[in-house]
């Protein structure tokens, strides 16, 4: 007998929480415990009094289950919204990554060529490293940090996506 | 304004909400509460004997009266040790409020005595938690766990309280809830969907209602609201094992329960109706056998509470997410003001007929041995006229009980269907009792089960609770047993309940009247005997001891597949069936 695999689809989901000790496991620990994946994960508390936090998480799965990790998520007491950002409407996905490459001479001169390309900026450099910033969707990242890895990568950081509609709707 | 201290506003919570009992084990961590409880004899505080016991005989309690039920234990094991009781009471939506202590707030993360991560350890197996690291805290923690325990899908939430917020002082106000800002359940039904539900009835020629725990959850009010809509219709009533109760058991539109161990009539009924009415019910996957073959021609809605129920398994083409006695209703209302008329099933209920006629829940007898489904139907038999209250343990005498004893009332069967915890009867029905002081309290209970959490036997003479344990003894653990005949070539590995205790003589240990029933004439003076004896009492009934579960849908069958007896079982499965447990 075999493990059978099922076809499964990526979805970004923006969700809105009481930012409370543990939500961030309770939220991470439900993934887990139901065997959901989380492809990034990101929370930052959000509005002036410090009591709601977003978070935007990236998964993957069949229909089925993204509808169920949706469900699952808004019954968890301190969930206050969650959005299924591609289903309810066209959205912009951001990330920022920091890339370390070093090298010198004419791979040095190409990495600093194709970050122009992307406009990722330096912010920082000695005479045989930069520190690139990028930010752009998870696809854009990931063709830079592909591309550097030719150019004397050394280390990456991402922060993971923040994702939010189009349009004056919040 | 004065001050109290976190113990004392946690208690004045409780009799502010109307908490009557509470059960519990008191540790280091909880002295304070405990101090405080020493002064408030209004709450009634049932010292058992494992905190297991305490958590199952909450939700005896909770299951049977409706109210939600109280544990209270101290930190590290006192909490661990509640932990198989707080996840069968998640399983099975049982409103129970948990309130754990903890060590002191500086001494958490310090690997403290006694120190155990409750809110970490309990954070999937609640509906919610709460560690509470403020005195000023707890009034509104308190009020708002019960308010969550008991709304929406119910379900148990703890409160974890360090012993140093259990001393420290804050004012009391008892708080006033408002809506909360995220948790608000759908009660009421879309209206959308109820008039596509009613658009459904009106074309069924086939339909069926397979009803679920959550109609006993919702309240007596949905059960007479369930029996009110089969009587419109007039069609044919399946329960899942959490529902019975909900529609009476002597309704001739009742099919008896559905599933691995249901019988042939409500299987087949649900394999070949065109219309599925999911009143409250999951799509377990005891219920639905085989995926592809489940209930393949028919139209599906299904009304739950929780959303995340719907879709879950089975996707459906009507979802009602609403509170199921509100959702009937609605249902209910919709028909009427179609002016719907009873229509004519006769066809179809010819065809249940048939299927019923195979009388698939009957035995064959020797003489010599008593049957355990003839020792359930005595005591179904010797028990009519009275107010009685089943519950099991987990194995075969609970899908017996489930098959033979029949229940025309909800809130009178208790039993572990979501978690299947061996253990839980006797607590179940300690907690029952103190909740039904005047009922007939019944642990239908397998002799392995039964030693699970059988030290309760103290709490019931402790408490002068009339408990009646009736242990269907077959020296094994006879479903694991029947299993490995089943799928292993009768390879019964370590599922023979070796050095048994003489229950009889560990009844009477503790102080409580034991019975032993050998021979099958004596099993209705035996039964006699039990229901009269006062206090508790344990009956040691000593049944055939290969006896099989039957009917039964092997894992990864459809409900066409059913098996009636012995004879149709090859002793081997594929590894396909044998992974689905
Ligand atoms: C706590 C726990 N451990 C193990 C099991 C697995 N299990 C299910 S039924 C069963 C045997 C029960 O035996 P017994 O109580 O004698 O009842 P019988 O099946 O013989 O009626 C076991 C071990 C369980 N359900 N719960």
């Amino acid at each position: 007998m075999h493990i059978r695999q099922e076809e499964s689809e990526r979805h970004v989901l923006s969700v809105t929480v009481d930012n409370e000790a543990g939500i961030l496991a309770r939220i991470a620990g439900m993934f887990s415990a139901r065997g959901y994946n989380i492809e990034s994960l990101t929370v930052a508390d959000v509005s002036a009094d410090h009591a709601v936090s977003r978070i935007t998480v990236v998964t993957n799965g069949p229909p089925r289950v993204i509808d169920q990790i949706i469900a699952q998520l808004d019954r968890l007491v301190p969930v206050h919204k969650v959005v299924d950002l591609g289903e309810v409407g066209p959205y912009v996905e951001r990330e920022l990554a920091l890339v370390k490459v070093a090298g010198t001479g004419e791979a040095r001169i190409e990495a600093l060529r194709l970050a122009d390309v992307f406009r990722a900026k330096v912010v920082d450099t000695t005479l045989e490293s930069f520190v690139f910033e990028i930010t752009g969707p998870t696809s854009k990242v990931d063709t830079f940090v592909g591309l550097m890895r030719d150019l004397g990568l050394v280390e990456v950081g991402r922060t993971g996506v923040v994702g939010m509609l189009r349009g004056a709707a919040g | 304004m004065a001050e109290k201290s976190g113990a004392d506003i946690l208690v004045q919570c409780l009799i502010d909400l109307g908490v009557d009992t509470v059960f519990g084990y008191p540790g280091g961590a909880v002295l304070p509460i405990y101090d405080m409880i020493y002064d408030h004899p209004s709450i009634n505080h049932i010292l058992v004997r494992h905190e297991q016991a305490a958590a199952h005989a909450a939700e005896g309690y909770a299951r049977s009266t409706g109210k939600p039920g109280v544990v209270l234990v101290t930190s590290g094991p006192g909490a661990t040790n509640a932990i198989t009781g707080i996840t069968d009471a998640l399983m099975d939506s049982i409103p129970m409020v948990v309130i754990t202590g903890q060590v002191a707030t500086h001494l958490i993360g310090t690997d403290a005595f006694q120190e155990a991560d409750t809110v970490g350890l309990t954070r999937h197996c609640t509906k919610h938690n709460y560690l509470v690291k403020q005195p000023g805290d707890l009034a509104r923690v308190v009020h708002e766990a019960f308010h969550i325990a008991t709304s929406g899908r119910p379900g148990p939430v703890v409160i974890d309280i360090p012993k140093d917020v259990q001393v420290a002082t804050a004012p009391y106000v008892k708080p006033v809830l408002n809506a909360h800002p995220s948790y608000r359940p759908q009660v009421e039904p879309d209206a959308d969907a109820i008039e596509r539900t009613a658009d459904l009835i009106m074309k069924s020629e086939r339909p069926i209602l397979y009803t679920g725990g959550g109609i006993i959850n919702s309240g007596p009010a949905a059960s007479q609201s369930l029996r009110a809509l089969a009587e419109m219709m007039g069609a044919p009533v399946t329960s899942t094992l959490m529902g019975l109760g909900a529609f009476p058991a002597s309704s001739p539109q009742w099919l008896g329960m559905l599933g691995m161990h249901g019988t042939y009539e409500a299987n087949w009924a649900m394999n070949k109706a065109d219309l599925l009415l999911c009143l409250g019910a999951r799509f377990d996957d005891r219920v639905t056998g085989r995926l592809d073959a489940f209930a393949p021609d028919s139209k599906k809605v299904h009304l739950d509470i929780d959303r995340s129920s719907i879709n879950k398994i089975i996707p459906v083409d009507v979802p009602i997410v609403a509170d199921c006695g509100r959702g009937i209703e609605a249902l209910i209302a919709a028909l009427k003001a179609r002016g719907y008329k009873r229509p004519d099933y006769s066809e179809w209920w010819a065809r249940i007929e048939g299927w019923r006629a195979r009388r698939s829940l009957d035995y064959v007898e020797t003489g010599s041995e008593i049957m355990p489904q003839r020792a359930i139907e005595e005591l179904f038999k010797a028990t009519r006229g009275r107010d009685v209250i089943i519950t099991t343990e987990v194995g075969q005498h609970q899908m017996w009980a489930a098959q033979h004893f029949h229940f025309d009332e909800p809130n009178k069967w208790l039993t572990s269907g979501g978690l299947g915890t061996m253990g839980y009867g006797f607590p179940a029905a300690i907690g029952a009792q103190l909740g039904n002081p005047d009922a007939l309290v019944i642990d239908i209970a397998g002799d392995a089960s039964i030693q699970m959490n059988i030290q309760e036997l103290g709490t019931a003479i402790q408490y002068r609770l009339p408990v009646k344990i009736f242990i269907l003894n077959n020296e094994y653990m006879g479903m694991v047993r029947q299993w490995q005949e089943l799928t292993y070539e009768s390879r019964y590995s370590h599922s023979y309940s070796d050095s048994l205790p003489d229950f009889v003589k560990l009844a009477e240990a503790y102080g409580a009247t034991g019975i032993r029933i050998e021979t099958p004439d004596q099993l209705i003076p035996g039964i006699r005997e039990m229901i009269d004896s006062p206090g508790p009492v344990v009956v040691d009934c000593r049944v055939a001891k290969l006896s099989n579960c039957f009917p039964m849908i092997p894992s990864g069958a459809a409900h066409t597949d059913m098996l009636l007896d012995p004879s149709q079982v090859s002793g081997t499965l594929n590894d396909e069936a044998k992974a689905l447990v």
